[in-house]
């Protein structure tokens, strides 16, 4: 268990280097680059702000002075703000994102369980077409729409009641919470309700289901121990990924609610060429999400004990 | 003798039972999870209490929102329209604009030119906001440290005019030969390198505001980072600041005009450029001020909202890269261009954006001239749609050119909506009316800088915002020796005409070589005009006072003032 684990670790370490340097040859290769400005500057001032940053090095020293900060655990200065470490960046916005992807994850996971477990039992009744009917939109409709008609439906409702039950916009208190992280894991709830219901279909056929059953178990414990915890494990496994999709869309979330988390920062980096805070945010997202898929894994194989490696 | 339950439906009711106890404690995990993130949020940062409406009587407050964080509030440094808005609120010059765009006094009481000199007086008793004096070396170490070559300020050529500052900002001579110095405490003389008319109109600027020497040493380097490293010479000061998501501004008693300032407090409570959130957060009353685009305007107006309009001063265009080898360096390819489309086409049908017009001239229509607008003075010239007059240019170039049919023509554009749409609706136009193959080359901003300043474009949509209210800001755009004039066009009648600008002091020569300006850029269709950028927007019935100019703070908060809720709408 423990060598399979430094195994994967360190895959994961050489996938995140692998990520660093890719990022840092694209943002390299195309025109432009963080000094230049609208208002154009003299030859002088550019030279002086290039040798400031380090810019007018080769691009091969670069990259290794980049690589040895980096693992200094030093990301260097913003370009755009020129004030700001990409660190303290990094430290004060992700935690907002965070928050708005485990309550997105949360939502996602329980509610997908939970409704595709629903549709199963009611199979080919009334419950299962109308979520089935659900889930296809929430599947094909992008999470922006999602985001625009839930901000405009909170600003009726505010305006029917006349106070402001949800705020519409916004980031601070647990009311903030609600509606954006609701909007941001509504797509991959209904994929997860989908995988859940053919999942469950499956098992409830199954051999050691009906066995069960004719042993005379009660009902309670086929269905928990026996249906709903097999069915759970396509779900786990495509865990991984869609914490990836979700922390990754949280950029049109951000910017529909006003959040001030990393996920507009990633985005207005690369638009301005931010060379610094595009490495930060990229290698920061991607170590992320490796030792996400890291932790699922090895939680799958916590939960079915038949595919712990000997 | 009732009916048994079959065992199916038996199972199946005892797992929807179950499910539902399931749901139920999913619900309480969900929740407790909400309030234990919350709480460990506020362990880790300082949240400044949600906004408490767009306006607020009892408190004399408003919130309003930016579009995005400032990215730079060290006034050395700062370039984009943001920090403008923010420093012209925390921040005062020597000069300032008031609410009908004349220059009028700042924190200078009166000034005085004489030639290649000018000197500037303070008002007595100026301090900032800790308390300390604001003097006349705070402007000089300013000043100075934008030009210094280390710092590498974009704007460091708003400065050019003084003498030495150019040679000082190159490296080639010290800071301290830069034309400006404190006689005394109150007292700044700068001295130019030629007299020049607009000075004054320069001053009021945001890169000539001044920094405390002292406080700036004092913040290693950390100068305009968030609230605490700043020190207010304006109407307010900033009270607290989260990066990316609020900003408060609270009234500073030692303004030296504080008791003209009716406002105590202005919350941006909200960070956003999505122009729906702004207006689902404006139908919310949360911000008291909103742009609004063509499908709110019919809304808006049904609803009767307050409406204004404004033009922002910017003026968009597509240039030509007049290169020497390339293709629109040729006149008569540049004339068919202008024949074949209809710029009231592309801002009426195309982009139907409220409060935007055809852009007629580099020069926008709220330009001063001599007595009335500049526009008035000196009309521009007219051009026309006329698709066979454009065939006709068209064959002459290509006879010129020698060639018998246009390789494909690349138009540089940003990715904005705007640009995508306007690029488009070339593309069409000019396949339509000439048989020519337009490739549009979408790059994000700064890539679309850099290829033009390399050259890597026929035809690019660009435009320009003024720096400061004469008409020179956008006049010498076109200049030989201008940086910014990135498609290299190069004609001495135009640069004798923009030096005749820069240096005469007589009004009425100045603008008429802005007149002979406007002819030129016109004859040699050096660009063709697509649009001044204006906006309509929809105000909270109970502010009053808010300025939008085309220069300086976009948005001006310092007068707006809250009159109590009437019964009338």
């Amino acid at each position: 268990m423990w060598q399979y684990t430094f195994k994967r670790l360190l895959q994961g370490l050489i996938t995140v280097w692998f990520i660093a340097t890719a990022t840092f040859l694209a943002m390299h290769s195309v025109p432009g680059d963080p000094i230049s400005g609208e208002r154009a500057a003299t030859e002088a001032i550019r030279a002086n702000l290039a040798a400031r940053y380090g810019l007018d090095k080769p691009i091969g020293e670069q990259y290794v002075i980049y690589i040895g900060n980096f693992l200094k655990g030093d990301f260097g200065i913003s370009y755009t703000q020129q004030n700001r470490q990409v660190n303290d960046i990094i430290r004060e916005h992700f935690p907002v994102s965070a928050t708005l992807g485990i309550l997105a994850v949360l939502f996602a996971a329980l509610g997908g369980v939970l409704w595709g477990a629903l549709t199963a039992i009611y199979r080919n009744r009334l419950p299962d077409t109308v979520i089935m009917f659900l889930v296809i939109l929430g599947i094909s409709v992008p999470s922006f729409v999602f985001a625009a008609l839930g901000q405009l439906a909170l600003v009726n409702i505010n305006n029917f009641f006349g106070f402001s039950v949800l705020p519409v916009a916004g980031w601070g208190t647990v009311r903030h919470m609600l509606v954006p992280s609701l909007v941001l894991g509504m797509g991959t709830m209904a994929y997860l309700t989908r995988l859940m219901r053919s999942s469950m279909l499956e098992i409830i056929h199954s051999d050691y289901v009906r066995t069960a059953k004719a042993k005379g178990l009660p009902a309670e414990r086929v269905f928990l121990k026996h249906q709903l915890r097999n069915a759970i494990l396509p779900v786990v496994t495509v865990l991984g990924p869609a914490i990836a999709a979700i922390t990754t869309g949280g950029f049109v979330v951000e910017l529909v609610f006003a959040i001030p988390g990393l996920g507009r920062y990633f985005v207005q980096a690369v638009q301005q060429l931010d060379y610094t805070v595009i490495m930060g945010t990229t290698v920061f997202y991607g170590a992320f999400l490796v030792f996400m898929v890291i932790l699922v894994d090895l939680l799958y194989g916590w939960i079915d004990p038949r595919v712990r490696v000997q | 003798m009732q009916e048994p339950i079959s065992t199916e439906e038996g199972f199946t009711r005892s797992a929807i039972k179950q499910l539902a106890v399931l749901g139920a404690s999913a619900v309480l995990i969900i929740v407790a999870v909400m309030y234990l993130l919350n709480f460990a949020a506020s362990l880790t940062s300082t949240n400044v209490p949600g906004a408490a409406g767009a306006v607020d009587l009892e408190n004399n407050e408003i919130s309003i929102y930016l579009r995005e964080d400032p990215p730079q509030l060290d006034t050395t440094r700062a370039t984009d329209a943001v920090s403008g808005l923010v420093l012209g609120h925390l921040m005062e010059g020597l000069l300032r604009y008031d609410e009908n765009f004349e220059i009028e006094p700042g924190l200078a009481e009166r000034w005085e030119m004489d030639g290649t000199k000018a000197t500037f007086w303070l008002r007595e008793g100026l301090r900032w906001s800790n308390g300390e004096p604001i003097t006349a070396h705070d402007f000089v170490f300013a000043w100075r440290t934008t030009l210094d070559p280390k710092v590498g300020s974009q704007y460091s050529f708003i400065f050019y005019p003084i003498k030495n500052a150019e040679a000082a900002n190159t490296g080639t001579m010290p800071l301290e030969s830069v034309g400006v110095r404190a006689l005394d405490d109150r007292t700044l003389e700068v001295e130019l390198e030629q007299p020049i008319a607009y000075l004054d109109k320069l001053v009021a600027f945001v890169t000539y505001y001044p920094i405390s020497e002292k406080f700036y040493k004092s913040t290693n380097d950390r100068y305009g980072a968030d609230a605490e490293s700043l020190l207010y010479s304006g109407p307010f000061t900033m009270s607290s600041w989260v990066h990316g998501a609020t900003l408060r501004m609270e009234k500073n008693p030692y303004y030296w005009d504080a008791e003209n300032i009716p406002l105590d407090a202005i919350n941006a409570a909200f960070i956003t450029s999505d122009s729906n959130t702004l207006l689902n957060l404006y139908k919310d009353k949360r911000i008291a001020l909103v742009d609004l685009t063509a499908e709110m305007l019919e809304g808006a107006m049904q609803q009767r909202w307050h409406l204004d309009r404004f033009m922002d001063g910017s003026v968009f265009y597509i240039e030509f890269n007049h290169r020497p080898g390339r293709l629109t360096a040729n006149l008569n390819l540049r004339k068919a261009l202008r024949y074949a489309q209809d710029d009231g086409e592309l801002v009426d049908r195309v982009i139907k954006l409220p409060g935007y017009l055809p852009a007629k001239s580099v020069f926008p229509i709220w330009l001063r001239g001599v007595e009335g607008t500049f526009r008035e003075e000196y009309p521009a010239p007219e051009s026309e749609y006329n698709v066979e007059l454009a065939r006709e240019y068209l064959e002459k170039a290509k006879q010129e050119l020698g060639i018998s049919e246009f390789p494909p023509i690349v138009l540089l554009a940003d990715t904005s909506p705007v640009a995508t749409i306007a690029s488009q609706y070339y593309q069409e136009v000019f396949k339509k009316n000439l048989g020519l193959e337009i490739v549009i080359d979408p790059q994000i901003f700064r890539q679309r800088l850099a290829k033009m300043s390399s050259g890597d474009f026929d035809l690019v949509l660009s435009g320009w915002g003024p720096d400061y209210n004469d008409p020179l800001t956008f006049a010498d755009l076109f200049a030989s020796w201008n940086l910014n004039n990135r498609g290299h066009f190069n004609n001495a009648d135009l640069d004798a005409q923009v030096r005749i600008a820069q240096n005469s002091m007589d009004p009425k020569v100045r603008m008429d070589a802005f007149g002979e300006i406007q002819n030129i850029l016109f004859d040699q269709v050096v660009f063709i005009g697509n649009y001044e950028r204006g906006r309509v927007y929809a105000t909270h019935p109970q502010v009053k006072g808010i300025v939008r100019r085309a220069i300086g703070a976009e948005n001006d908060y310092t007068r707006a003032y809250i009159v109590p809720e009437t019964t009338t709408p």
